[in-house]
């Protein structure tokens, strides 16, 4: 009934009248202890729509979005959602509950996390994963505060590598403002760490040094050893940024001497969501108690059966305040759930074969795009996941909105190169790119 | 334990065998798989090992599993300043539009349906607020504080004054991340004791405040559901010292239509869109902290922001932008679906909304037999249970088939039992929450102490969890095999 209160809200009249009267009030504005002058009688002028029309006028304004096909990564990936994510996760009991705080009726949940947690050990190589943060980005930043708080020397420069998508840099940098930290960047070269350059950066005031692989342009990076080590002998933290699907394939970041491993999984069980994300965070058992965030642990019920719960929770705002290792509280679990979900489902062939794809689907697609004149693909000497760099004659963010206007969205980098990304989900459409680049750039 | 105070059990205990709840790793023993020839083998890993369960056995799996958790369409949830309130049904098939599911790095014109649900959004909750611009970005409430205590760092930064304006008051009633908020941007955290009727005292605000205060975070009504009557007063304290006034908007859901921060004084806040807008809590987010600023600081707000120009709408960063709090735009779909929700319920739905959640809590709070300190309420009342453990109290409440409440927070309420029933709750709930608490209160002590005996699992032992932590299958080892044997 718009226009005629709420249709959430659960009293008939009679029920209404009948609990007015056991509190003693006439009207329910009396309950208000709200003094005159900060109350409100004014309209905020919404007007209230049956549930139909909210669906029809949402659908109407977003129709207005262009009909593009996306080749799009940068942190943000199109993977295919199997149905059964979608079916499993929506159960009520899981989406409608919250925070596990009374564990004895959030088995499920909990036990589901503690199961994600296990994934991302298996994934990561390292041993602690928390049950998620709000994405790659501020898992980042919460990365730099957790060697800030670690550190053993006195560093406070967090280095990040030349190529990194500016909005995971910019939040990096709001996140680690209070503790007074600097970032600063060190060279690629070819697509990848310039790791000579490197060691000429890093000195005495490292914090952190933050790698990716894959890169924010699909590089998948050779040399993780090597830029582990350039940190290791400068006592500074090793932070390496991946993601869920890639770590399928790729040496586990334990493996090349990583401390923090952080990035997005979201590819798997989200997809694309207009920058939705979900935040992996998995550290070495040393910082176990200096993690942000929420962990689940397995132990037993008075009867002895086991049981998950969350734990160590001293690290946390709600006991620790201004001494929490972090401020968040809400995270992203529902998404971890669907990770986990998605990755149940593929198992592990399928995680390892949807990932090799991801690698033969930029090869083939950067082969593609090599062929036609003036143009190289890719335009590095790295091996890549999903996307991949592209030299293209003429002004790159003319030729991307040139493509935009055949139907394509593509990445602008800089001036030169453009940037394409191949899934499962628009491997289908690198014959129609190519013709339309081959147009567009001829 | 009996069955009939509600017309539904957990029955969780069903689904357990003997020894524990069936894992994933033992319904499909680990699969182990190697990396074809995709890459050269130096950069691969030489196995995965993961479960590898056929699609049936993942469904059932996972089907347990829910089976084994409780969520607010099961029943009430009443834990207080989370408003575990209903979360329409027609918003999942809103988010899941395949519209919506676009990419960020698009250019402006081609998302335009994005921006223009984004831009209305603003809108309406800067007019719920009483602000003049309103940023989507953070993606929970913690992360609004952060925001908005960042923002107005910024202020104080751009007036030549970040260094002497070190100190942020926080009430010793506030939620955790106020705390933590503050700490993280850098400041120094100053606690203000509360005053004999449970509110702010104004004359240690008075004493506290002064040119090293660069902002009161504040939140009201309070977190045991207290209008803050001298919150005028205290704006003006606060502003006559040049710091600037937080509103932490978890309790907004007191005050839709009713009531505005922007009205209050408060220059900066945020809005819990998981809480006061309905979308889903999924077990502890996504959710969303959109925060809203008076003009003087829209300057500041995080970057990208969308506007509206003559030929649609745009994202550009403004002038002093403090940059980013994500590493997109925060979480689109969590949003799409709070904006379908205040777009359904309109003026006179979020006035029904925030008058029904307070006699809900006021009904509740006359219902039940515990001692409930202070008044008068809002939309959450914090009982005491006395002598009583809180928490022994709440998991005895289990076993009359409700969630209970949020236990021993705010601190200053002994041993206290944070009750939110929001609007969604019919009289028949209430009236099985208010039997629930009763039957708890009435119980033995060895009911209480055996308590929760229906539940999937009983008494969970959080020492040992915490002593050896074990925090994933790896580090159970052995003793993973699933049933616990
Ligand atoms: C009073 C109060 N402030 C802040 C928060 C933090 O919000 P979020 O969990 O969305 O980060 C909460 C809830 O958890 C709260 O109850």
């Amino acid at each position: 009934m718009p226009g005629d209160g709420s249709p959430y809200t659960a009293h008939p009249p009679t029920d209404r009248a009948a609990m007015l009267e056991a509190v003693g009030a006439e009207r329910v504005e009396d309950l208000f202890d709200v003094p005159e002058a900060v109350r409100f009688d004014g309209d905020l002028g919404i007007e209230a729509r049956s549930e139909r029309a909210v669906r029809r006028e949402v659908r109407s304004v977003l129709d207005q979005n262009a009909d593009l096909v996306e080749f799009l990564g940068r942190g943000h990936h199109a993977h295919y959602v199997p149905s059964v994510v979608d079916h499993l996760a929506d159960r009520s009991e899981f989406l409608t509950s919250y925070t596990q705080y009374q564990p004895e009726v959030t088995q499920g949940f909990l036990q589901a996390l503690f199961e994600y947690q296990s994934m991302l050990v298996e994934l990561t190589g390292l041993p602690v994963a928390n049950c998620s943060l709000y994405d790659a980005a501020t898992a980042l930043g919460e990365a730099a505060l957790l060697a800030a708080r670690v550190r053993e020397a006195s560093g406070e420069t967090v280095l990040v590598p030349g190529h990194v998508a500016p909005g995971r840099r910019a939040a990096l940098e709001r996140y680690v403002d209070g503790a007074g930290l600097a970032v600063a960047t060190y060279p690629m070269a070819g697509g990848t760490v310039d790791v000579a350059a490197l060691r000429d950066v890093v000195d005495d005031d490292t914090l952190l040094v933050y790698a990716e692989t894959p890169t924010v342009r699909g590089a998948v990076e050779p040399a993780l050893d090597a830029v582990g080590t350039a940190a290791d002998d400068a006592d500074a933290l090793f932070c390496v940024g991946s993601d869920v699907l890639a770590l399928a394939l790729l040496e586990p970041p334990a493996a090349a001497g990583a401390d923090v491993v952080v990035g997005e999984a979201d590819a798997l069980g989200l997809g694309t969501g207009f920058g939705t994300g979900h935040g992996l965070f998995a550290a070495r058992e040393a910082f176990l108690r200096q993690i942000p965030g929420r962990l689940v642990g397995a132990t037993e019920d008075e009867t002895g059966r086991r049981a998950y719960t969350l734990t160590l929770q001293t690290r946390e705002q709600h006991i620790r305040r201004e001494r929490a290792t972090s401020n968040v509280c809400t995270n992203q679990a529902w998404l971890a759930l669907r990770t986990a979900i998605h990755v149940a489902t593929l198992g592990a062939e399928g995680m390892v074969d949807l990932a090799e794809d991801q690698v033969r689907y930029a090869r083939d697609a950067a082969a593609r795009l090599d062929d036609l004149p003036g143009v190289t693909a890719p335009a590095d000497d790295a091996h890549h996941f999903r996307e991949f760099p592209v030299r293209v004659p003429g002004d790159a963010a003319r030729v991307r909105d040139d493509l935009r206007d055949e139907g394509f969205a593509v990445h602008a980098v800089d001036d030169d190169l453009i940037q394409v990304c191949v899934t499962e989900e628009t491997v289908a459409g690198v014959d129609d790119l190519t013709a339309a680049l081959a147009e567009v750039v001829s | 334990m009996s069955d009939d105070d509600r017309g539904y059990t957990f029955d969780q205990a069903r689904w357990a065998d003997d020894d524990g709840y069936v894992s994933l790793l033992s319904e499909a023993a680990p699969g182990r798989a190697e990396p074809g020839d995709a890459l050269p083998d130096d950069l691969t890993r030489d196995e995965l090992a993961l479960p590898d369960p056929a699609e049936p056995t993942v469904v059932r799996h996972y089907t347990r599993l829910s089976a084994l958790n409780y969520g607010v369409d099961a029943g009430p949830y009443p834990l207080g300043s989370c408003t575990m309130k209903y979360n329409p049904a027609f918003l999942e098939d809103v988010a899941a539009l395949p519209e919506a599911a676009v990419h960020p790095d698009r250019p402006d014109e081609s998302v335009q349906g994005v921006l223009e649900i984004q831009h209305r959004l603003q809108r309406a909750l800067a007019r719920i607020g009483g602000m003049d611009a309103v940023t989507l970005q953070p993606p929970a409430g913690a992360a609004g504080e952060f925001t908005g205590i960042e923002v107005t760092k910024a202020y104080h930064r751009a007036n030549g004054e970040g260094e002497t304006r070190s100190e942020v008051l926080v009430p010793s009633s506030a939620h955790g991340t106020n705390f933590a908020t503050a700490a993280m941007a850098g400041y120094e955290v100053v606690e203000l004791p509360p005053g004999d009727d449970g509110r702010v005292d104004i004359d240690a605000l008075a004493a506290a405040v002064g040119p090293e205060t660069a902002a009161l975070m504040l939140t009201n009504p309070n977190t045991v559901g207290l209008f803050e009557r001298d919150v005028v007063e205290a704006a003006e304290l606060v502003h006559d010292a040049g710091g600037l006034l937080y509103y932490d908007g978890a309790n907004l859901n007191a005050l839709l239509g009713r009531a505005r921060p922007g009205d209050m004084g408060f220059d900066v806040m945020h809005y819990n869109v998981h809480k006061t807008f309905a979308t889903p809590h999924g077990g502890g987010g996504p959710g969303a902290g959109p925060v809203g600023v008076v003009s003087d600081l829209a300057e500041f707000l995080p970057t990208p922001h969308v506007r509206e120009t003559d030929d649609g709408y745009e994202r550009y960063g403004p002038e002093r932008s403090v940059g980013k709090v994500h590493g997109f735009t925060g979480n689109w779909l969590v949003l799409l679906k709070a904006y379908a929700y205040v777009a359904r319920l309109g003026d006179e739905g979020l006035r029904d909304t925030s008058a029904t959640a307070v006699l809900n809590a006021n009904y509740l709070a006359e219902q039940i037999g515990l001692d409930v300190p202070y008044g008068p309420f809002h939309h959450e009342f914090a009982a005491t249970a006395g002598d009583r453990d809180a928490a022994d109290l709440a998991r005895a409440m289990l076993d009359h088939g409700v969630h209970p409440p949020t236990t021993k927070w705010p601190e200053f309420v002994h041993e206290a039992m944070l009750t939110e029933p929001t609007e969604a709750e019919s009289r028949r709930d209430l009236d099985a929450l208010a039997a629930a608490f009763d039957a708890a209160a009435a119980a033995d002590d060895e009911t209480v102490a055996n308590a929760p005996e229906r539940t999937a699992a009983r008494r969970i032992d959080q020492v040992g969890a915490a002593r050896e932590p074990r925090l994933s299958w790896q580090a159970l080892g052995d003793e993973n095999a699933g049933t616990g044997d």
